[in-house]
């Protein structure tokens, strides 16, 4: 009957389909219906990644002894160098919020973060973005931001059950607010598409931006945290007559070689008592003071 | 392959092939073989329209569609579209296609894969998600059109192994 004439099936799916893509680009409506595909879709990524996760048990498990102890030896004066960072950091963190106070602008935001491994690429070239292994059941949020040990990766666009979607900074349609790490100067860094390529909107000629500068996020539209790393400038150029210097940023973190990521989960204000020197390196995924020691911060008086 | 008198059988073995198309589909590939990595979901498709074009049907495709944008997250509808499209063409030429010789019948599949890539690529180019210019897609549709054969023999193989019918 209906097998016989295809013409009226192609007609419903015409119209199904229309009115998904209605529902999905105008309103949240299409969120439940990804979601309960996400059972079945996630699957898919975790068999594709899964030769990628043996190849690297395999690795892991061949280490000669000599290899290893290298390895610990290199980590080891990693943490020293590391931890003696952090010690200045404590007393300078302490003494920035204090700075702040003063001013009466509102304190830095200190975030605790959840690890993720990066289970799938989008295949398509025209868009770059990442599959994880973290979704809504480890209350990842849509929005929240991502990144690596070098800096910002971009931010989760969807959540499925067990996995989420990140869109990277270099996506063509991704841009975020930073400002340059030397003198504050404000701009919009926006995604080319390729891989290792972002541009510097709409900067003035005469701005201050120059080759080898650090940028980082400002915290403006309230969905990347303040202060991260996100790029370098590679190049400025001006040209004669055009309105706007010609800048190119390469990412901080390695967005092609990258295999964990940290998701930030949340933004609580750094508050002073809190701020003591952690002991150790022993704080686990928070960069937050997690272990205090009996002597505080030195601050210097607010009243001064 | 011309039982279709008889019961039919063998939905799941259908099934797991739509699956592992599912995965090469997402399989990690390095930049450059991107640009030709073959639409393994719809090669499929269209295979198991051309054979059992009673069972397999424009449904089929719109759902496998919907499937494939969640998976690759996509707009939702963009590849339920494209694929309802592709099952209707076959549908249409599913008779003349089973005469055809191979190298006629991968010229079909091209066309098939251009015309439903090219749908796809429209709704991408409407909510702005694409970057590159739109004959792009004929890579990945010469590619299936190259593997037709490969993917026809296996289904073949498949099919007879496991009864479906």
């Amino acid at each position: 009957m209906s097998s016989a004439n295809p013409t009226y099936r192609l007609l419903i799916a015409l119209v199904l389909a229309v009115a998904l893509m209605a529902l999905d680009q105008r309103s949240r409506w299409g969120d439940p219906i990804r979601y309960a595909f996400g059972y079945l879709a996630a699957p898919m990524h975790y068999l594709a990644h899964l030769p990628v996760d043996t190849a690297r048990w395999v690795g892991s498990q061949t280490h000669s002894r000599q290899e290893l102890v290298e390895s610990s030896q290199r980590l080891q004066r990693q943490v020293l160098i590391l931890e003696q960072k952090v010690q200045r950091l404590a007393v300078l963190e302490a003494e920035n919020v204090r700075l702040r106070e003063l001013l009466n602008s509102s304190a830095n935001l200190d975030a605790s973060v959840l690890v993720a491994e990066i289970i799938g690429i989008d295949p398509d070239p025209n868009r770059q973005e990442l599959v994880i292994n973290k979704g809504g059941r480890d209350d990842v949020k849509q929005g929240q931001a991502v990144l690596d040990s070098q800096g910002l990766i971009g931010q989760v666009v969807e959540v499925g059950p067990l996995s989420a979607r990140v869109l990277l900074i270099t996506d063509a349609s991704h841009a975020m607010s930073v400002q340059v790490n030397r003198n504050g100067v404000r701009a919009i860094l926006a995604g080319t598409g390729q891989g290792n390529r972002l541009r510097l909107l709409y900067v003035p000629d005469t701005a201050d931006v120059r080759k080898g500068d650090l940028l980082v996020s400002t915290g403006l539209g309230q969905l990347y945290p303040r202060g991260y790393p996100v790029a370098q400038v590679v190049s400025v150029s001006h040209q004669s007559g055009a309105a706007f210097a010609e800048i190119q940023a390469r990412p901080n973190a390695h967005l092609d070689r990258v295999s964990h990521v940290l998701l930030v989960q949340s933004m609580e204000p750094v508050s002073l008592p809190d701020a003591r020197l952690p002991e150790g390196g022993s704080t686990e995924t928070s960069p937050a003071p997690g272990h205090t020691t009996s002597d505080n911060v030195e601050v210097p008086d607010a009243a001064q | 392959m011309r039982l279709n008198n008889e019961r039919p059988a063998g939905t799941g073995v259908i099934l797991v092939t739509f699956i592992v198309a599912a995965l090469l589909e997402v399989m990690p590939l390095s930049d450059s073989l991107n640009w030709v990595r073959p639409d393994w979901m719809l090669l499929v498709l269209l295979y198991w329209v051309l054979v059992l074009p009673h069972r397999i049907g424009v449904l089929w495709g719109f759902f496998l569609g919907l499937y494939h944008d969640v998976l690759v997250g996509t707009t939702l509808g963009q590849w339920a579209l494209a694929y309802a499209f592709g099952a209707y063409f076959m549908l249409a030429a599913y008779k003349r296609m089973r005469v055809f010789p191979l190298l006629q019948q991968s010229a079909v599949v091209f066309l098939l894969v251009g015309s439903a890539n090219l749908l796809a690529f429209l709704v991408q180019e409407s909510v702005g998600r694409t970057l590159y210019p739109p004959y792009t897609i004929l890579y990945s549709a010469a590619a299936s059109a190259v593997l037709w054969r490969l993917v026809c023999a296996a289904l073949r193989w498949t099919q007879l192994r496991f009864l479906v019918r």
